[in-house]
């Protein structure tokens, strides 16, 4: 493997011409990307337009049929990958939140650094509590996630994800499932997250988010990226008619 | 003592319970509760051993694996528990023996109410273990596998607890089916609650009053059980989940 080679002015995440298909159904049509470190790169378009299918296969949830997927300079589209190595430095936040019921919010974050990489209990108790005060649930520690509102359950996915030290976070469609109200809280711990220098792929419907955090927009419609550029421009100016017509739905 | 308050009662009112007054038959009926006492246990535990297996089994990769633990499954919940216990006392154990030359069968009525009656609720068990895995969510597993958890720590720590909780309010159900099925024991001679009872009543001749003591004998025991599986039920409940 190549992750040894990779340094911090090369990109963290890269994709190239990746392609991936179920069954007959081909959902990505060749995707090149790239993610520098510390950036936010938001990825908007209509449903089933594969947005999803894309972050999913950055972690190895899916796999793809050929191209590539490189995190770290590590390849993803490698039958000898190992996931544990992948999945410590790529963190996922889902749209169901998906929790763990039978688990306080507190031990919910601890269970994957406890179990997975055998850290000391007290080491990870401290950090866990430190996370969960940093996504603003100070005193939610022993609260069950279904005694919590789905923005806090959101929110707790985040720490937990948070409490395996990824370098680089996936977000798909988070506040999807959200109420209006609740959808603010979870933004805002995202923003707190892009401030602090995290590198995040989010696949967002909320424009109005997209344009003040991301560094780079990309718009995918059947399998492809239609076009990308800083939110500014992208907004603006956006070339393709596609995505013209998408953001004159939508905005 | 207050056991003869009992013999009072029998010569003066005529309600006959020589269960508490008379030491030959209280010895044999006790011994007969204590028996259906650890027939039911042992075939609870074995039962939910079984059934563990089978859920596992039926995910199996082998196609023959799944077919055997199907042909098991349908076998035993579309046949009578009576049927299957006298096919075990009297066909599998004269067919064991005849194979292995050993005269006189291989095991007792007792061993044989064991495997017949933990087999006939593991059947059972099997379906409901696996109805309960099948109802732990694939988000749920999926969020675990980003976490980076192995498929055996997801097994552990994220399916069985989930699957366990769905299916303990059913579990409950068949083991209580169990407990009250073990009365079939009583056909192959195995000398549990009905059929000691059988035999007080047939010496006795008080009928009435040893109906109305099995009745209230299993209603105990069904009882006890059924709150001890209550307690546990409540014990590992979480808010909002499994109830709504």
């Amino acid at each position: 493997m190549s992750a040894a080679k990779w340094t911090t002015d090369m990109p963290i995440v890269s994709l190239r011409d990746v392609h991936k298909a179920y069954g007959a159904y081909e959902v990505l049509k060749g995707i090149s990307m790239d993610v520098m470190m510390g950036e936010v790169i938001c990825i908007i378009g209509p449903s089933g337009s594969g947005k999803s299918t894309l972050i999913r296969c950055i972690n190895a949830l899916n796999d793809i049929q050929s191209g590539s997927i490189k995190v770290e300079g590590q390849e993803v589209n490698d039958p000898k990958l190992d996931k544990l190595a992948l999945r410590k430095k790529v963190g996922m936040v889902f749209q169901q939140y998906n929790l763990f019921p039978h688990k306080t919010a507190l031990q919910n974050v601890m269970m994957a650094p406890i179990k997975v990489l055998k850290q000391p209990r007290d080491e990870v108790e401290k950090r866990a509590r430190m996370l969960l005060k940093k996504v603003r649930l100070e005193g939610k520690e022993n609260a069950y996630p279904g005694e919590l509102s789905g923005g806090q359950q959101q929110r707790v996915a985040i720490a937990r994800s948070l409490a395996m030290n990824p370098q680089v976070m996936l977000f798909d469609e988070v506040t999807a499932a959200l109420d209006p109200e609740t959808v603010k809280e979870v933004l805002t711990t995202i923003k707190d997250l892009a401030a602090d220098g995290m590198t995040c792929i989010l696949v967002t419907h909320e424009m109005a988010f997209a344009r003040e955090v991301a560094n780079t927009i990309y718009f995918t419609d059947r399998g492809i990226i239609v076009e990308h550029g800083p939110p500014d421009t992208f907004f603006a100016n956006a070339r393709d008619p596609r995505t013209r017509e998408f953001l004159s739905q939508i905005l | 003592m207050v056991w003869e308050w009992f013999r009072w009662l029998a010569e003066t009112k005529g309600i006959n319970l020589t269960i508490f007054y008379d030491d030959w038959d209280r010895g044999r009926f006790f011994a007969g509760v204590w028996t259906t006492i650890h027939l039911s246990t042992i075939c609870i535990i074995l039962s939910i051993l079984i059934g563990i297996l089978g859920a596992w089994l039926q995910k199996s990769r082998f196609r023959i694996v799944r077919g055997l633990v199907q042909a098991y499954i349908q076998f035993f919940r579309n046949t009578p528990p009576l049927v299957q216990i006298y096919f075990f006392y009297f066909a599998v154990d004269a067919l064991l023996s005849d194979y292995m030359g050993i005269s006189g069968g291989i095991l007792g009525s007792y061993g044989w109410a064991v495997i017949s009656l933990s087999f006939f609720a593991g059947a059972f068990n099997a379906e409901i273990f696996r109805a309960g895995i099948e109802a732990v969510p694939e988000s749920t597993i999926e969020s675990a596998e980003s976490l980076g958890y192995t498929n055996a720590q997801i097994y552990r720590y994220v399916t069985l607890p989930l699957a366990f909780r769905v299916c303990l309010p059913a579990l409950n159900g068949n083991l209580i089916n169990l407990v009250k099925s073990t009365t079939i024991a009583y056909a192959i001679a195995v000398p549990e609650t009905l059929y000691v009872s059988n035999q007080i009543w047939s010496d006795e001749l008080n009928v009435t009053e040893m109906m109305y003591v099995m009745w209230l004998t299993y209603l105990l025991l069904v009882g006890a059980l059924v709150w001890v599986m209550h307690r546990w039920e409540k014990s590992i409940r979480v808010p909002g989940f499994g109830r709504r």
